[in-house]
C-alpha cells in the first residue's frame, strides 16, 4: 500500500508538471511571434488544453487504452469507469504503480501536447474555428488511436516499436500535423518577398525563454512520470538523460547557428533546448548520460538545419515547431536504434516501420481534416485581418492596452 | 518664441537634459519615434541576415524665448553630433504665442 502511495503520489505530480507544459508552450508561441496576434495565441492554447482534456475523458483515454483488443481501432466506451472493488470503493489492484484516476489525467495531459505543437506552426494567420474543429478531430480521434498501437498495447507495440515517452507518439503525431497545416495554410504575408526569406521577429524573448525553461521543466514529469512507477533507478536516471540532452541540445544549436549565420541567436539556442529534449524522450531510460549527450547534441544541430531548410522550401513556420517537433522527434526515435540499451539493427529498422506507419496516419488524417475544412470554410484569415492583427479582428480586444509597442 | 525641435540618438538624450538644464533651458518635451535615413543597423534572427534603416530614436521639442535659441542649438550640436551617419536634424520655427 506504502508502494502505491508513493508510485501514485510521483505520478501525480508528474501529472502537474506536464499540465504545466502548456504554460511553456504559451509563452514559447508568444515570446516569437507578433503582439498583434498575442491573444489569439493566447487563446488556442487555452482550447487545446480545456478542449484536449475533456475529449480524453469523453473518449480519448478509452481508444487509446482499450483493453485487450484487435491492434488497430479499440474503443472501450464512453467516459470514464473507474475500477470498483467488492465494497464499492476505487479498486487499488488496478496498477501496482497508480490508481485508475492517476492513469487517466497523467495520459490526458499528454493529449493535448500534440495539438498545441500545431497552434505554433500555424500562428498569425489561422481562423480560430476551422483550428478549433482541427483540434477537436485530432486531439479527440487521431491521437489515441495512433497512442493505442503502441502505448495501448496495439500492433506496433507487438512488433517490438519503442517510444518511451512520446518522441513519436506526442511530438511526431503533433508535427505531422504542423506540417500539413503549414503546407495547405500558406505563409504569412511579407515572409517570402521577392524570392527571398524575410524575418519576422518575434515580440518577446523573455517569455520565449520563460517558455522553454518552463517546458524543460515540464520534461521532468514527461519524462519522469513515463516510467509509470516512482522506481528510484529508472526515474532518477530518466531525470538525467532529459537534462543533459536538454543542455547540449541547446549548446551545440547555439554554436552550429554561431558558425553559420555569425551571430548568438538566442531563438536557435533555444530551439536547440527543446530539439534535445524532444530528441531523448524516446529512448531516455534506455540511454546512458553519454549517449544521451549525443542524441541531444545531434538533435541541436538538426534543429539549426531545419529551420533554415524549412524555410528555403518555402513552408513558414513561425515557432520552429516542425524543425524542433517533427524532425527531432524522428531523430529521437531513429536514435533509440543507434544508441542505448536496445540499439541494433533490427530495433533500428521496426523504428522506421513505426515512424514511417505514423508519418502515413498522421499526414493522411491532417490532410482530410484540413482540406475538408479549407474547402468547407476556409482556414485562413483575410489579408486585411493578418495585416492589422488576428487580436482586434477575432478576439476585438488587445493583449497590451496600456502599452504603446513598437510596429509589431 | 522659437520651437527647436532636435531628432537625435537615444543615447545621447540624458546628457543633451542636463547640458539643457545648465543653460537654464528647463521645460520641454520629448517622445521616441522611429526614423528612417541613411544609417543602418544590421539583424540576424534566425539565420536570416537584413539590415533596417528603421532606427529608434528621440524627438526632442524645445519652446524658448529668441534670446535663447542660438544657445540652445549650440548645446544640441555639441551632445548630439558625433560625425557619423544617422546623428539627426535640428529644425526651428516660429511659435506665436504660448
Amino acid at each position: 500500500m506504502e508502494l502505491l502511495t508513493i508510485n501514485n503520489v510521483w505520478m501525480m505530480i508528474c501529472t502537474a508538471l506536464v499540465f504545466f507544459m502548456h504554460l511553456g508552450f504559451s509563452f514559447l508561441e508568444i515570446g516569437l511571434t507578433r503582439q498583434k496576434n498575442t491573444i489569439n495565441v493566447l487563446f488556442k492554447n487555452l482550447f487545446v488544453i480545456t478542449i484536449g482534456l475533456l475529449l480524453y475523458a469523453f473518449v480519448g483515454f478509452n481508444l487509446m487504452y482499450p483493453g485487450a483488443f484487435n491492434g488497430y481501432l479499440g474503443f472501450s466506451g464512453f467516459g470514464l469507469s473507474s475500477p470498483l472493488n467488492a465494497q464499492g470503493s476505487l479498486d487499488l489492484t488496478y496498477n501496482n504503480n497508480y490508481t485508475y484516476w492517476t492513469d487517466f489525467l497523467f495520459q490526458g495531459m499528454f493529449a493535448a501536447t500534440a495539438a498545441t505543437i500545431v497552434s505554433g506552426a500555424v500562428a498569425e494567420r489561422i481562423k480560430l474555428i476551422p483550428f478549433m474543429i482541427f483540434t477537436v478531430f485530432y486531439v479527440g480521434l487521431v491521437y489515441p488511436i495512433a497512442g493505442s498501437w503502441k502505448w495501448g498495447g496495439g500492433f506496433l507495440d507487438k512488433l517490438g516499436f519503442y517510444d518511451f515517452a512520446g518522441s513519436t507518439l506526442v511530438h511526431s503525431v503533433g508535427g505531422w500535423a504542423a506540417l500539413i497545416a503549414v503546407c495547405l495554410l500558406g505563409p504569412r504575408i511579407g515572409k517570402f518577398r521577392d524570392g527571398k526569406v524575410r524575418a519576422i521577429p518575434g515580440h518577446n524573448m523573455p517569455l520565449a525563454l520563460g517558455g522553454v525553461l518552463i517546458l524543460w521543466l515540464g520534461w521532468f514529469g514527461f519524462n519522469g512520470g513515463s516510467v509509470l512507477s516512482a522506481d528510484p533507478a529508472s526515474t532518477s536516471l530518466v531525470l538525467v538523460t532529459t537534462s543533459l540532452a536538454a543542455a547540449s541540445g541547446g549548446v551545440i544549436a547555439f554554436l552550429v547557428s554561431a558558425a553559420i549565420y555569425k551571430n548568438l541567436d538566442l531563438t536557435m539556442f533555444l530551439n536547440g533546448i527543446l530539439g534535445g529534449l524532444v530528441g531523448i524522450t524516446a529512448g531516455a531510460d534506455k540511454m546512458t548520460p553519454t549517449d544521451a549527450l549525443l542524441v541531444g547534441a545531434i538533435a541541436g544541430a538538426i534543429v539549426v538545419f531545419a529551420v533554415s531548410f524549412i524555410d528555403r522550401i518555402r513552408l513558414d513556420d513561425p515557432v520552429g515547431a516542425i524543425a524542433v517537433h517533427l524532425v527531432c522527434g524522428i531523430w529521437g526515435t531513429l536514435a533509440v536504434g543507434i544508441f542505448g540499451a536496445l540499439a541494433g539493427w533490427k530495433q533500428f529498422t521496426t523504428q522506421i516501420i513505426g515512424i514511417t506507419v505514423y508519418a502515413v496516419f498522421c499526414s493522411a488524417s491532417a490532410f482530410l481534416i484540413i482540406f475538408t475544412l479549407k474547402k468547407w470554410i476556409g482556414i485562413r484569415v483575410s489579408e486585411k485581418e493578418e495585416i492589422e492583427g488576428l487580436d482586434i479582428h477575432e478576439h476585438g480586444m488587445v493583449a497590451y492596452p496600456d502599452f504603446r509597442l513598437n510596429e509589431h | 518664441m522659437k520651437k527647436i525641435e532636435a531628432i537625435i540618438r537615444r543615447s545621447k538624450y540624458r546628457v543633451l537634459k542636463e547640458k539643457l538644464h545648465d543653460i537654464g533651458v528647463t521645460f520641454f518635451t520629448y517622445w521616441d519615434v522611429t526614423g528612417v535615413g541613411n544609417e543602418k543597423e544590421g539583424h540576424v534572427y534566425r539565420g536570416i541576415s537584413y539590415s533596417t534603416s528603421d532606427i529608434q530614436r528621440r524627438y526632442v521639442s524645445i519652446v524658448v524665448n529668441d534670446n535663447f535659441e542660438e544657445p540652445t542649438i549650440k548645446v544640441i550640436l555639441e551632445v548630439a553630433a558625433t560625425g557619423e551617419v544617422g546623428d539627426g536634424k535640428i529644425f526651428v520655427s516660429d511659435i506665436q504665442e504660448s
